[in-house]
């Protein structure tokens, strides 16, 4: 029970709103470490979470033709200084159906953690799949976070993945993301990461374009100063007819911290189409100073537009 | 009462000298016109009064309210009273349009951030929560850009060109913005290359080449510039031409 509240506390300090774990309309799943403490489910969703020695493996299906109305919301987190939680999760949704995803992942004392999550979801036709989630770290930096997910996505379906990591230290933080995506599917992913400190960061994220006139926009926000370190690569493969992708990738360094982009656009139709864009650098100068002529000292100038980008 | 006071300023940019001492006077409540043609100068005199990164003078002081502020940063310059509208407005992703004109206001109630937008004629509803990004048009971001510098309250607008970028209709709503400033109190510093707008003045400065070439009532400055200088924009003025059109 302590636990629970203590989870509920963290998830708080992270952005959400803990009313909803009471509400009988939206179905959560709350895991300390490798333990579920919190859970309900309704009708239309299979939820399924079975402890193991190290973590929780997840089943979640979608059945046929249900869209589930509310976010299903899901906190994952580990409150000891020291711990490990490895999180599976095989998910289908299926033709028709639908669902949200809001996931906060809490690790506020963090000093010898690893969280790992390894995704494999499958989304049919006529389907969607929406999932974000939001970190919410200590300021120690004890922490290594390594979210995998292999994706695939049928026809005339969608995918967005959001995922945000702005409040704590970053820790070392390696994501590998790979999706497929069927004809006339969208993909959306965004990434978006303050880094400060010692912090280590690694994006990969990559989308197959395998269906005719299916879409793609692989999106990048990484802000790193101090002697925080950024690599993004992102990769967007097009091999059918009318596929068109884009990648956008924008790093803010500040001080010692350091900043690689590697956009990889692979077109292997010719009437497919993928364009890319990375900038890489300080804050423009032009936004400070104009801020900085509204009255606001240069350090709080570069605050405002790094938030801003990071929104 | 003179509000602004440049003495004598030189300012070298990359080797070149874009202001050759330069002197100017604004008289506190006035629209004061620095007219020129393009690379005469003017907007580098904006910077310079601003304090903008690079824009400090080799030679001579600037005072504001008799104080110099030759030394002064450009974030103390704000907090003094002096601000700037840039002719390009920057774009700022993520940033709304709520807290882009906040950031210059010592109170920040939403009822002033409304009305800040309604002086400029825009429907508070549909724009507080925009983002100060390229899905604004360049009007709207002029627009949204004096909306701020009206937010912030100062004693010296520098508005550098604010009627370029617009279509001609919407020049008039930008003059009569200017008008509405001076009618607040505000010193207007009106930077443009445009004679007709210059003439909306109380006075007016004529700038070539880094120098001032002519001062005073802001038709026949306006007059001046439309006979002489369109037809020979780039025209370097010797010492001998400019003390004989002074």
């Amino acid at each position: 029970m302590q636990d629970y509240e203590l989870m509920l506390n963290a998830y708080a300090r992270a952005g959400g709103t803990p009313e909803v774990f009471k509400n009988s309309k939206i179905a959560h799943l709350v895991v300390h470490k490798n333990k579920v403490i919190g859970k309900h489910i309704i009708e239309g969703l299979i939820l399924e979470p079975e402890e193991t020695s190290s973590g929780v493996n997840i089943k979640l299906k979608v059945k046929k033709g249900i869209k589930i109305e509310n976010p299903v919301h899901l906190c994952f987190g580990v409150l000891p200084e020291e711990g490990m939680q490895e999180i599976n999760i095989k998910a289908k949704v299926e033709d028709g159906a639908g669902i949200k995803l809001l996931a906060h992942c809490v690790f506020p004392n963090a000093i010898k953690v690893v969280h790992k999550m390894e995704a494999d979801i499958e989304i049919g036709n006529n389907a969607f799949y929406e999932y974000d989630e939001i970190h919410f770290h200590g300021d120690t930096g004890g922490i290594e976070v390594i979210p995998k997910a292999e994706i695939r996505v049928g026809n005339n379906s969608r995918l967005i993945t959001n995922f945000s990591l702005l409040k704590g230290r970053v820790g070392v933080f390696d994501l590998d993301y790979e999706s497929e995506i069927g004809e006339n599917s969208v993909l959306e992913m965004m990434t978006r990461i303050y880094g400060y400190g010692e912090d280590r960061i690694k994006i990969k994220e990559g989308g197959r374009l395998i269906g005719r006139s299916s879409r793609g926009l692989l999106k990048s926000r990484i802000a790193v100063k101090e002697n925080a370190r950024s690599e993004i690569i992102n990769e967007l493969v097009a091999s059918a007819f009318d596929a068109r992708g884009h990648v956008d990738c924008i790093e803010i360094v500040q001080g010692n911290a350091r900043a690689r982009a590697v956009p990889i656009v692979n077109v292997t139709n010719e009437f497919a189409k993928v364009t890319h864009e990375a900038a890489i650098g300080r804050v423009d100068k032009k936004q400070i100073e104009t801020l900085m002529a509204r009255g606001l000292e240069e350090e709080k100038a570069i605050d405002l537009v790094v938030s801003g980008m990071l929104k | 009462m003179e509000i602004l006071k440049i003495d004598k300023v030189s300012l070298n940019l990359n080797g070149k000298q874009v202001l050759k001492n330069l002197s100017l006077t604004v008289r506190k409540g006035d629209i004061h016109s620095i007219l020129g043609a393009n690379a005469a100068g003017k907007t580098s005199l904006g910077y310079l009064i601003m304090g903008c990164g690079g824009y400090k003078p080799e030679q001579g002081r600037i005072y504001f309210l008799e104080k110099d502020i030759t030394e002064v940063s450009l974030s103390e310059r704000a907090r003094l009273g002096i601000t700037l509208a840039w002719q390009e407005p920057a774009r700022f992703e993520g940033l709304t349009v709520k807290d882009y004109i906040a950031a210059g206001m010592k109170e920040k109630e939403d009822s002033l951030i409304e009305d800040a937008l309604r002086y400029v004629l825009l429907e508070p509803k549909e724009y507080l929560q925009r983002i100060v990004d390229k899905t604004l048009s360049g009007g709207e971001r002029k627009r949204i850009e004096i909306a701020s510098v009206f937010a912030m309250k100062p004693k010296l607008a520098i508005l550098d060109e604010p009627d370029s970028g617009i279509d001609i209709l919407a020049i008039d709503n930008i003059v009569d913005l200017i008008k509405r400033f001076k009618s607040e109190g505000i010193t207007i510093l009106l930077i443009t290359h445009r004679e007709e707008v210059a003439e909306i003045a109380d006075r007016a400065s004529l700038m070539c080449s880094g120098m001032i070439v002519k001062e005073g009532n802001p038709q026949e400055v306006g007059k001046y510039f439309k006979e002489k200088c369109i037809p020979c924009p780039t025209k370097i003025y010797s010492d001998e031409e400019k003390g004989e059109v002074k």
